[in-house]
């Protein structure tokens, strides 16, 4: 795929992967195989038909191609440009095998942004209402998912978002650099024609609570508010000035639009010199900001090694082609500060592989020395937890871990007419898969409603962390 | 949209506003507090409900005109509207029957002490209520305070009202009087800190609700974190009140002044043009 070159992308907020030209796409497709057992297609958590779509870009008909994606994925232009292809649909074709896999991803997007350059989407078929009312609460992938399918079956969705605007992390996480927040519009309003009602600034558990919608004639709720909430390192200095968890340094650039202060009113530090701790796709795009934001050097600090990190491998080149400078295998011990407060320097320690963990990575052990780098802005990227406004307001919700909720593959708590997804249930995780939990609890809250299972809670399957330690 | 029904100025620079918001005013609670956001370009600020009414459906909010955010808001009139209003947000103030409770305020902090004292004398407790300002006219709500107050007490710093010195000056002569129960302190950090320490050695129970700077109020940024006991919390989803025994409250000062230069920045850009319209955008 093309993309912008390095040195002037990195000064600006504009898209950096530029897509294929449809030559480049032909020639793509062509490479495919159409293989019998695709392998390709059990690496995608929604099971796109692969090569079927990959068929139709070969024979030129596009809106074919796109019809057959939308079939299992309402976000096309999102995926493509954000799923971690390597290990998901490509990290299983079988060109990969030898040589490079077949550009799946890239081709979905290719479909996608040519419906949106050509304007021709086709207006989405809506079954006549239901009258059956459901709420769905966060709009995140998940819960834009579940809106969208629950709608054109005829049900009257509403959609509560805690902030003034929706879209849950593709709005305040993922700058838009890598997503243009053009493309999110365009899916929300897409949502939105589908009948749905997005009601903003409504914390659920706060301004209403989840009894209260139950009463007021809601027939069953999801709940998509995802896993936002910062970790710590738990390191001396994390509290001094220009010490940013990644989420809230994010979220002031993108939903506040810092960067363009003081045109908007949210004020964002720029720094000279930043270290970013972490090494997951938060990580990257923390790193990347500063870049853009003006910083003379960006480090990227990971306490494991290049191979074990879990952002995706295109926005890690991407970080490096723009002059990040990456240090592996180096755990943060302590964060200095000046006599006012603010960040000096920050001081880690040489990590070495030791044996595999849990996770069946090599788990990173001290070696006992140490270095230090002098910053003035360090950003935290170490991973989210579960924000715990709306699930300590629900009495008798089942629970794991930090906070999590504990639900079947098709989203059943053990409260009925409860359902969860995304990643308030599994932990950080991805927004494919958030959609793919968001498809099946649409599936079972539909029949749930129109009486095709009994309506009494399952015991939910013990849950499949999909969080990756970063 | 929530619009604005009534808007009038109760001292220099304070402003009170009672905003059509049914939803938030129904499950508002004592020590409860909302974020809003004035415009597309505007910042999301933390204001304390000052006062609630769930069956007109209305929040009443008191605001210092500080800086940009709340000098827009203190030039909206009524009839208009605001932008973005979420809440309410924070835990309620544990309400219940301690015995003596001391409300200490000082500045905006006494007003918004309202909801507190009201709750505190409804469920049986003795109230004392201690209201500090410079200067006279920057008292605000006495009336409606006093209402709930069994003992109403006030120090300004140039004794044009009540006693002349700090409201922890008043404070140490309650407690050498009676017996204390509880002390609750809203205002300036320096205020909350005094008192703090004036209390530990007593060992009275005291809270404090700490202003720490917030972007969306819903505990998923951690841009209002504070250091309680040694421990890293959020103010907006773990507070915003604390023992005011266990707060580090030299950090929280170093924190809220993170911004100190783009927020003159923005206030002065704001003055030279805002208040011709620009800054309204
Ligand atoms: C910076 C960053 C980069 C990422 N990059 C990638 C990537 O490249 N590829 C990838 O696949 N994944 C990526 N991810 C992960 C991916 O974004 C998430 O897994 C996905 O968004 C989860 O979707 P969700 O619908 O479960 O929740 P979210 O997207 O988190 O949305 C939850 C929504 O619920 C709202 N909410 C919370 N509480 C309440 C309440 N009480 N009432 C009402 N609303 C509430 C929130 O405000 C939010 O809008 C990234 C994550 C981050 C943070
Ligand atoms: C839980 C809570 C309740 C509050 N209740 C009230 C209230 O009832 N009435 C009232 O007048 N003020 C209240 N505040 C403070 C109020 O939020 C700030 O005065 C306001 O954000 C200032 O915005 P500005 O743009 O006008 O000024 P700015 O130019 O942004 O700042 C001016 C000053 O205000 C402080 N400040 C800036 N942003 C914030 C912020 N997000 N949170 C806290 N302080 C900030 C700064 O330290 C600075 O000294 C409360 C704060 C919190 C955290
Ligand atoms: S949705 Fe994601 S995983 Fe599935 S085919 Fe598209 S890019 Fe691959
Ligand atoms: S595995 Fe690769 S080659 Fe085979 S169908 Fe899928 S994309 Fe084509
Ligand atoms: S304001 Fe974001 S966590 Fe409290």
């Amino acid at each position: 795929m093309r993309h912008r070159n390095p040195i002037k992308r990195s000064k600006d907020f504009k898209e950096v992967a530029l897509g294929l030209t449809e030559k480049q796409a032909l020639k793509e497709a062509n490479r495919c195989l159409q293989c019998k057992k695709p392998l390709c297609v059990e690496g995608c958590p929604v099971e796109i038909n692969i090569p079927k779509f990959v068929a139709f870009v070969k024979e030129g008909d596009y809106l074919s191609g796109l019809k057959k994606i939308k079939e299992s994925n309402n976000l096309p232009a999102i995926c493509g440009r954000v799923c971690p292809q390597e290990t998901q649909c490509e990290g299983h074709c079988i060109l990969g095998k030898k040589k490079r896999p077949v550009s799946i991803g890239a081709l979905e997007r290719f479909l996608a942004d040519y419906e949106i350059t050509q304007d021709i989407a086709e207006p989405p078929k809506i079954m006549p209402t239901n009258g059956h009312k459901v709420a769905v609460i966060g709009s995140g992938p998940a819960g834009l998912t579940v809106a969208a399918d629950l709608a054109k079956l005829g049900y009257d969705i509403t959609v509560f978002e805690a902030l003034h605007e929706p879209g849950g992390v593709l709005l305040y996480g993922i700058p838009e650099f890598r997503l243009p927040k053009k493309i999110l519009r365009r899916e929300i309003d897409y949502v939105r024609s589908l009948g749905v009602n997005i009601v903003v600034n409504w914390v659920v558990g706060r301004t209403q609570t989840v009894d209260e919608l139950l009463k007021e004639g809601f027939e069953a709720i999801f709940i998509g508010v995802g896993a936002g909430a910062p970790r710590y390192l738990g390191i001396p200095g994390e509290n001094l000035n220009n010490v940013y968890f990644a989420s809230e340094f994010l979220t002031r650039v993108n939903l506040m639009k810092a960067y363009d202060f003081p045109r908007y009113d949210t004020p964002i530090k720029k720094a000279r010199r930043v270290a970013v701790i972490g090494g997951g796709n938060v990580a990257m795009d923390s790193a990347r900001t500063a870049q853009r934001l003006g910083a003379e050097k960006v480090y990227l600090i990971y306490r494991r090694s290049e191979s074990e990190m879990p952002a995706r491998r295109e926005e890690a080149e991407n970080a490096k082609e723009e002059g990040i400078e990456f240090y592996f295998l180096s755990d943060p011990r302590e964060i200095s500060g000046d006599e006012r407060g603010w960040v000096k320097s920050i001081k880690c320690e040489k990590m070495k592989l030791g044996e595999p963990d849990t996770s069946g990575r090599r788990k990173p052990e001290p070696s006992g020395e140490e270095f230090s780098i002098e910053v003035d802005q360090v950003i935290v990227a170490v991973g989210q937890r579960s924000n715990p406004i709306l699930v300590r307001s629900i009495n008798g919700l089942n629970l794991w871990g930090d906070g999590y909720i504990t639900s079947s593959r098709d989203g059943k708590t053990n409260l009925e007419r409860i359902y969860a997804g995304g990643d308030i249930t599994t932990g950080a995780a991805t927004v494919i898969s958030a959609m793919g939990a968001g498809k099946r609890s649409a599936r079972a809250i539909d029949d749930f409603i129109m009486g095709r299972t009994a309506p009494q809670p399952q015991t939910p399957e013990p849950p499949q962390n999909q969080n990756k330690p970063q | 949209m929530f619009k604005i029904l009534q808007k009038q100025s109760l001292a220099p620079k304070v402003d009170m506003m009672v905003i059509d918001a049914p939803y938030i005013a129904r499950h508002a609670k004592p020590g409860n507090f909302i974020i809003l956001r004035l415009n597309e370009k505007g910042e999301r600020i933390p204001l304390t409900i000052a006062d609630s009414d769930s069956e007109k459906g209305t929040i009443t909010i008191l605001f210092l005109k500080v800086g940009k955010t709340t000098e827009s808001l203190g030039m909206l009139k009524k009839g208009q509207r605001i932008r973005d209003i979420a809440g309410p947000l924070g835990h309620p103030t544990p309400v219940k029957m301690y015995g003596n409770c001391v409300l200490v305020g000082g500045g905006i902090g006494s007003a918004t002490h309202y909801p507190i004292i009201k709750a505190l004398k409804n469920a049986g407790n003795n109230t004392t209520m201690i209201l500090g300002a410079r200067t006279k006219e920057l008292l605000i709500w006495e009336e409606k305070l006093k209402k709930h107050a069994d003992d109403f007490l006030i120090a300004t710093d140039d004794g044009s009202s009540g006693r002349k010195g700090f409201v922890t000056d008043v404070l140490r002569d309650v407690i050498s009087q009676k017996p204390v129960n509880l002390v609750v302190a809203v205002g300036p950090i320096r205020m909350m800190r005094a008192v703090s320490e004036l209390t530990k050695p007593h060992a009275i129970k005291t809270i404090v609700s700490l202003n720490s700077l917030m972007v969306e109020g819903t505990g998923m940024c951690g841009a209002c974190r504070v250091t309680i006991a040694g421990k890293t919390m959020f103010t907006c989803a773990d507070g915003p009140e604390f023992d005011g025994h266990d707060v580090d409250f030299q950090e929280l000062e170093n924190r809220l002044s993170f911004y100190k230069e783009e927020e003159a920045e923005a206030y002065r850009l704001f003055m030279s043009r805002g208040s011709r319209g620009q800054g309204f955008k």
